[in-house]
């Protein structure tokens, strides 16, 4: 199986539903003759032209507003924004619109869109190209939100996303896109939006993750593996909804559960698997749930010592799991 | 000024049916609204939200387009723009009465959120100027596929101070997308009166920062207004970009039935704008011009009476959404 990097898959996975269906359209500040800041969306322009590769105006609540009203009219748009940081002039957009229109039509009309946005730290882009803000979205009935952690996800994951019929959130980690690679299977798959996948097993120590964060907590697993705790890595894929029968299957199974993200942890997604895990394995649990994430400040500095205050690394996950092993 | 709109009226092709059937629509809308705002003083509607005053130029915009075809996303005083795209009374007094059968959102939303999939009415939330967006997709899609349909969104003075407003006209710009905004300016917003959104007293006059045409009408005329709208679907479907409208019309009533408007409106002024109502104003001249007889236009009420009357009573005898119905439709699967 060919061995490709996380932003090859996702700009395979736009560039071959974009060659299966031609309601496909992929929007957004910099996609077209330059491929997006990060090349994501490279030599899609040439190929498929400026109707259905559009550079639009530097105004994000345009780019998912206009989106919105194209999927109305039967199109398939992926919208991109350039940095998860910059999407709040498109909340309204989003959250008001995007997220209540098929609910507020009675059914009547719906919007297939995917929204694509770069998140995370650990590029030295401090505090407006770093953030990881997808917690706002998932508490929004309407919404589905995708943070896919591998390159085999990346492209499943997104190809579900544009088949989708409502609106799909699909975060990219912004450091993955050359660090993690991966195999990529040749032909068409989907992956099913909504489940988690066990990236390891392990019967002591319950790890649920997602994005960059799903790598160093397997990462940090070896290292307690060595020393005979075995820990069981749930990449939670889907933010909203949550794979609520994967959470309570590997909790109850290891009775220790850590949650893991680089987000901070103030009203998270690590506050709601916690919540999940409290209601449904409460009598299984051998520890409190343990959450490990960003520090409560407004964002990740842009001094190296202070970014690496922020952000988690697997040294740090590792030493937190050794706290949890020894309760 | 009769002579001139006769002039106008040939000019657009209006024969006498055509201004019959404009006249129509106009009084059919202000009957509606006029029933709606009875029944919530009656207690039997939560809330109304009024189209007297705009309906000459509502009128005059929705019938240049092709219902079905062309898209169109309104804004919520948009009654007699639904009316002349296909909905009827008794679709509006299903949403007034809050009943299961609402075809705009299933009595989800607040009366007046228009939106009706095949009629390509799109579906309206609250928050102002964010439809522009999606009728400025809407443009786009039907570019994409080569289709020469055109979209009217529209909204009213003071939602132009919006960011989605400027949003949506530059993008459209930029795109030469077959896009019409239509700008019904009753000088208030809620309370806040036109000079405090802007400091021009034309809304039209941004069209030029946009590069692309502003027409000023008179939103009392409806031949003046199709006119308008005319000319500009013509431009987009001939591929030539979007056109800004500003309609200059009178708002009747209150902004809402929960607003009192005489802490803000002076009696004197209400009362100026009264004795130029369009529909009685272009009543008047359909009988100069003897478009319509004498007594044509009771009848027509009549008419129109006779239709709300019904229209009431079946929304009244239809069936309230169930309790557990609201789970239905968060997504598609």
């Amino acid at each position: 199986m060919p061995v490709k990097s996380y932003i090859e898959a996702i700009r395979e996975g736009m560039r071959d539903e974009m060659r299966r269906d031609e309601r496909v359209i992929l929007m957004g500040e910099d996609v077209g003759v330059k491929g997006g800041v990060f090349k994501a969306t490279e030599g899609l322009h040439a190929e498929f032209g400026e109707m259905r590769v559009i550079d639009t105006p530097l105004a994000e609540s345009a780019i998912v507003g206009v989106a919105i009203g194209a999927a109305i009219n039967g199109l398939l748009p992926i919208a991109e924004i350039q940095f998860q940081d910059f999407i709040m002039p498109a909340v309204d957009q989003i959250i008001s619109e995007a997220a209540k229109i098929r609910y507020r039509s009675n059914n009547d009309f719906n919007v297939p869109m995917v929204v694509r946005a770069p998140f995370g730290g650990g590029v030295h882009g401090a505090l407006y190209h770093s953030q990881s803000i997808e917690a706002i979205f998932c508490g929004v009935p309407g919404l589905k939100v995708v943070v896919p952690s591998t390159p085999h996800d990346a492209k499943g994951l997104l190809r579900a996303a544009i088949r989708d019929p409502d609106p799909v959130l699909y975060f990219e980690h912004k450091r993955a896109y050359r660090l993690i690679k991966g195999e990529v299977p040749d032909g068409e798959y989907v992956e099913e939006i909504g489940k988690a996948r066990v990236l390891r097993s392990g019967a002591d120590i319950a790890i649920f993750t997602y994005g960059l964060m799903a790598h160093f907590c397997v990462d940090a697993a070896e290292k307690l593996e060595a020393d005979g705790f075995s820990c069981e890595v749930v990449d939670l894929r889907t933010l909203r909804p949550l794979d609520r029968p994967q959470i309570v299957e590997t909790a109850k199974k290891c009775g220790k559960v850590m949650v893991v993200q680089e987000a901070n942890l103030a009203v998270s997604i690590a506050s709601e698997v916690a919540a999940i895990v409290a209601e449904e394995c409460f009598e299984y649990l051998d520890a409190p749930v343990m959450r490990l994430g960003g520090p409560e400040i407004p964002g990740v500095p842009f001094s190296p010592p202070l970014e690496e205050f922020y952000m988690l690394t697997p040294a740090k996950i590792e030493t937190a799991l050794r706290r949890l092993a020894a309760y | 000024m009769a002579v001139t709109k006769e002039d106008a009226a040939q000019k657009a092709g209006l024969d006498a049916e055509a201004l019959r059937t404009m006249y129509r629509h106009m009084a059919r809308a202000r009957v509606l609204d006029e029933r709606m705002w009875v029944l919530n003083r009656q207690g039997r509607a939560p809330f109304v939200i009024s189209c007297q005053g705009h309906e000459a130029a509502q009128v005059g915009i929705a019938m240049a387009l092709r219902p079905g075809y062309d898209w169109a996303a309104p804004y919520y005083r948009d009654l007699a723009v639904t009316l002349v795209l296909g909905m009827t009374p008794k679709d509006h007094l299903l949403a007034t009465m809050a009943r299961a059968d609402d075809p705009n959102s299933g009595a989800r939303q607040m009366p007046s959120h228009f939106g009706c999939r095949r009629l390509n009415i799109i579906t309206g939330g609250s928050p102002v100027a964010t439809q522009v967006l999606h009728a400025a997709g809407a443009a786009l899609a039907s570019r994409v596929r080569g289709e020469d349909a055109v979209a009217m969104t529209s909204l009213g003075e003071g939602s132009t101070s919006e960011g989605d407003f400027h949003e949506g006209l530059n993008f459209a710009a930029v795109h030469h997308l077959p896009l019409i905004t239509v700008v019904e300016n009753n000088g208030f917003a809620i309370s806040v009166p036109w000079d405090k959104q802007m400091p021009l007293e034309d809304v039209a006059e941004r069209a030029r920062a946009y590069g692309m045409p502003g027409v000023i009408v008179d939103g009392g005329d409806p031949i003046a207004c199709y006119v308008a709208m005319k000319e500009a679907v013509e431009r987009g479907r001939r591929g030539e970009g979007p056109t800004l409208i500003e309609a200059k019309v009178a708002r009747l009533t209150p902004h809402s039935s929960d607003d009192d408007d005489r802490v803000y409106k002076t009696r004197e002024a209400l009362a100026e704008e009264k004795k130029h109502d369009c529909v009685l104003g272009f009543r008047q001249h359909l009988e100069e011009v003897g478009v319509l007889a004498p007594g044509d236009a009771e009848e027509m009420r009549a008419e129109i009476m006779r239709e709300v009357d019904k229209a009431l009573q079946e929304a009244e005898a239809a069936p309230l959404p169930s309790p557990e119905s609201a789970m239905l439709h968060v997504y598609g699967d």
